[in-house]
């Protein structure tokens, strides 16, 4: 059992029908790509959960760090004017 | 339960004001219901208990389709052989979501399966014990699987999210594990003389060793109260012995059954079933290795591990192979 013959990860996403986005359901280890897929579908699949899959290998899969939280989120929080409710609309100007 | 025994650091829970920082606003999260994800700072001990027990919980699901396993071949009927074939690869698709909750924490999945067959790792004391008939495979789903749920719907609430997810997905399939279980053992218990007779026997059997599946009382034990601050353990064993028993003693005497046990009754005072604590000295046998079937299982998984190699490593070069071929056409 050597870190040669470790199939590599496999991070897996599956789109539960059609219309929704592809939604990471969690990871397995294959060969290759193909495999990969047909595991996919044996292990998030077995009851009708997806229409499509799509299998990504983990080590190339780029994140985020919590760490960064602050420099990546905060800068929306005093961007309110971003968000409909900052605005007064007037009741007699009706839905907007 | 599926992770029995699961020993924590040992030196009792910290109060926040004894705790730096980073710890303290760790459990602050998760006092506040908060989830931990796998990059996010944690405590090494958090770390290392939870790759314990998620990982015993994996081997547990692998290892427990081997006694089921063993009556795929010889299902009264085609319909129940096709059930029962999808409940032992429903076991293999849990233990699948359980190793990658476990990876999520820094650990391989060769280092886990090397430490299930090295014996390093335990799995539940469940599955150390020998299916003999066609109702065991009745009485497994109702108990072992019903024994499972009780500790596994808790834990669809625990901090870590990984392993929550898992739970979920777990969960959402347990139920008809534990309903195709219940299903045969109403045939079986509706059936002839001698049918009724086996449903009696291997609920004789499974009984106890079902209670054990909670782990012995741990009202005193550091590592829970560590686990429970954690909230990696969400209920102590004994609560959810007493809750399994209440809700399958009824079940038993719908079907008629007889619990081996008759100090187990309904007790007026406290609302629950009152019940015998089962045999504490087989359990700690079992899980030293000295179970009906600790050497037959283990010996299963290994020779599964080795005849498998050739495999394994045929198309890790198989996959090498299509990747330089495709590199030289670019």
């Amino acid at each position: 059992m050597n870190a040669k013959t470790e199939w590599p990860l496999w991070e897996i996403f599956i789109r539960g029908q059609h219309g929704l986005s592809h939604r990471h359901v969690g990871s397995l280890h294959a060969a290759d790509a193909e495999m990969a897929i047909k595991n996919a579908r044996d292990v998030y699949t077995r009851r009708n959960e997806g229409v499509s899959i799509w299998a990504v290998e983990a080590s190339n899969i780029a994140a985020s760090s919590p760490e960064e939280k602050g420099s990546l989120y905060e800068p929306a929080n005093d961007k309110v004017y971003r968000h409909p409710t900052f605005y007064d609309i007037p009741d007699e100007v009706g839905t907007m | 339960m599926y992770a029995q025994m699961i020993k924590s650091t040992g030196q009792g829970v910290k109060s926040l004001d004894e705790m730096e920082p980073e710890e303290r606003a760790f459990q602050e999260r998760i006092n506040a219901g908060g989830k931990i994800e796998p990059k996010d700072w944690m405590p090494e001990g958090y770390r290392k208990n939870l790759i314990r027990q998620i990982g015993q919980h994996a081997h547990s699901e692998i290892v427990g389709q081997l006694p089921e396993g063993n009556w795929i071949t010889r299902a009264p009927t085609l319909e129940r052989k096709a059930i029962l074939l999808a409940k032992v690869q429903d076991e293999a698709g849990h233990g699948l979501y359980l190793y990658c909750a476990a990876e999520t924490l820094g650990v391989t999945r060769d280092e886990l399966t090397r430490d299930l067959l090295s014996g390093k790792m335990k799995y539940s004391s469940i599955f150390n014990y020998p299916t003999l008939t066609w109702a065991d495979m009745g009485a497994v789903g109702w108990l072992v699987d019903g024994a499972a749920i009780m500790n596994q719907v808790p834990l669809q609430r625990t901090s870590y999210g990984p392993y929550a997810r898992a739970m979920v997905r777990i969960c959402k399939e347990e139920s008809f594990h534990q309903r195709q279980g219940f299903d045969i053992m109403m045939k079986m218990a509706n059936g002839t003389e001698a049918q009724r007779k086996m449903a009696q026997d291997a609920l004789n059997r499974f009984w106890g060793p079902a209670l054990m599946m909670f782990g012995p009382s741990d009202a005193d034990s550091v590592h829970s109260a560590q686990s429970m601050a954690w909230k990696i353990k969400m209920n102590s064993n004994d609560e959810l012995r007493q809750k399994f028993v209440d809700l399958t003693a009824p079940q038993a005497e719908y079907l008629g059954l007889t619990i081996p046990d008759e100090t187990c009754k309904l007790n007026p005072d406290t609302g629950h079933y009152d019940f015998a604590q089962p045999d504490w000295d087989e359990f700690f046998d079992v899980l030293r290795g000295n179970g009906p079937c600790n050497t037959d299982r283990l010996e299963a998984r290994n020779k599964a591990w080795d005849d498998g190699a050739w495999v394994r490593e045929g198309l890790m070069a198989h996959a090498a192979k299509k990747r330089a071929a495709k590199l030289a056409a670019e």
